[in-house]
């Protein structure tokens, strides 16, 4: 309910300030939902969110799996995590633009350098969230696993994955919003299609419905895939613990 | 099948760069069937010994030479169950071989029938030593290490589960470790008693216990109470005595 009201509220504000800025720099809702439904009906608006959504499948999924593995590595050898330090101070503070602009001129405004550049991006982050949760795996349990003689595939299913669960949850949120944001740049750069090239044309016309409407469609798709995919899982995996947070 | 030990030395150098020792001389042997126990005041190393019979310390002057492919089981001073995983699926994990009746007739010994689902979080402290008992026993170990088993449980949960590892480690020929600062656990349960010194630890004293658990009245073991604490309070005793 209170959501509804503050979504709402929301609506009323934007209504309130387009009457007093003009439809040329802010439209009304309607105009915008005009121009949404107008590039739904053309199928346009459907063929560039599946676009970008492909692209942003692949680079999380790129990303995680391998930004996972370097961390874990990372958190659990030492001499790993001294070797890769340097490697990961670089990609962490790397602008988003200079890897997208390089991916580009390596190699080629392709499909492929659009989703490697994006997942250059995301997969510091993950790294760093990952070897701080290998760092804090629960050596009594290590120990205990040991004791026990359990073998090694079981007692990564049983003992540390588990442990790692939430911060592969909070890689997973961070990243995931990392990738929203990039995958539109690395669109209005190089690519024909999606979201950020629509986005860019409608810069272009300077035509801020088409470009309202379009960023408000992605915004909806994030929020559905925020509450549908990741809140879920980050429920799951802490379900054991007596009052989840 | 036998366990023989012989730990020279162990000594740990803590963040200041300082070197402890922590263990000065313990060596023994124990065979199949046999329950040894370790008394002795409380840091004096013997959890230190135990993680290097468990085989998790491998930096210590000396030998171990543990019965090849023997199957240990281990009951930790802290429960350390997975908090993630169900009372029985703590337990199905280590002994994936033992089947529902076994499990059944544990749980049923242990109190837990009523656990079986429950998180261990949600378990109390005694609960959890349950699970934690359960586990060890349902891998069915040829060798026991049992550290401080009994703790914060209540005096009768204390005496039955006491009842059931007598039982457990009676009925099958298994090498049992306990550790206890409880003399009166020790006299009930064990075979051979290791009087230890505090820390760095070494064996003050060897006392077998010829009687067989069962046969042991309150009279007796009273008796050997005594021996025992005039032993502890007389500091005089030289090892092996």
């Amino acid at each position: 309910m209170l959501r509804l009201l503050s979504f709402a509220a929301l609506l009323a504000t934007w209504w309130i300030v387009s009457l007093l800025a003009g439809d040329a720099k802010l439209p009304p809702p309607p105009a915008v939902f005009a121009a949404m439904i107008a590039e739904a009906g053309s199928g346009a608006l459907f063929f560039n969110l599946g676009v970008t959504l492909v692209r942003v499948a692949l680079a999380f999924t790129l990303a995680m799996s391998l930004g996972a593995a370097i961390g874990y590595l990372m958190g659990r050898v030492r001499l790993a995590d001294r070797f890769g330090d340097p490697w990961l101070i670089l990609l962490l503070n790397l602008p988003a633009l200079v890897v997208i602009v390089l991916a580009y001129i390596w190699a080629g405004l392709t499909e492929a350098a659009a989703i490697a550049a994006i997942a250059i991006n995301k997969l510091p982050t993950a790294v760093v969230t990952l070897r701080e949760g290998a760092r804090a795996l629960d050596a009594s349990l290590d120990e205990m696993a040991t004791v026990f003689a359990l073998p090694p595939w079981k007692k990564f299913r049983h003992v540390i994955l588990p442990q790692l669960a939430p911060y592969v949850a909070a890689a997973a949120r961070s990243g995931l919003s990392l990738v929203w944001k990039i995958v539109l740049v690395a669109e209005l750069l190089g690519r024909p299609n999606g979201v950020g090239f629509e986005i860019g044309v409608a810069f272009q016309l300077f035509d801020v419905p088409l470009l309202l409407a379009y960023s408000l469609s992605f915004a909806a798709v994030v929020l559905v895939i925020e509450t549908v995919l990741v809140q879920p899982f980050e429920a799951r995996a802490s379900r054991w613990r007596p009052r989840a947070a | 099948m036998r366990l023989e030990v012989e730990i020279a030395g162990k000594t740990f150098r803590n963040a200041a760069g300082e070197r402890h020792d922590v263990i000065a001389g313990i060596a023994f042997a124990l065979d199949r069937g046999e329950v040894g126990v370790f008394v002795g005041p409380s840091g004096c190393g013997k959890s230190t010994m135990l993680r290097i019979l468990a085989g998790l310390d491998h930096d210590f002057q000396g030998r171990v030479s543990r019965p090849v492919d023997a199957r240990l089981g281990a009951v930790f001073q802290e429960p350390r169950l997975l908090p993630w995983r169900s009372v029985e699926e703590n337990v199905r994990l280590v002994a994936p071989l033992a089947d529902e009746a076994k499990l059944s007739a544990l749980f049923e010994i242990l109190e837990l029938k009523a656990h079986r689902n429950h998180f261990p979080g949600e378990l109390s402290l005694g609960l959890a030593r349950r699970v934690a008992l359960a586990r060890a026993f349902a891998v069915e170990p040829d060798f026991l290490i049992l550290d401080e088993p009994l703790a914060s449980l209540d005096a009768a949960l204390a005496a039955r589960l006491r009842d059931q590892i007598a039982l457990l480690v009676d009925g099958r020929s298994v090498i049992t470790l306990l550790v206890t600062h409880d003399v009166d656990d020790a006299v009930r349960l064990g075979d051979r008693l290791f009087l230890l010194s505090p820390r760095p630890a070494r064996i003050l004293a060897e006392l077998p216990i010829r009687m067989p658990r069962g046969g042991r009245g309150d009279a007796e073991i009273a008796a050997i109470k005594l021996d025992i604490m005039r032993r502890i309070n007389g500091d005089t005793i030289e090892p092996g005595a």
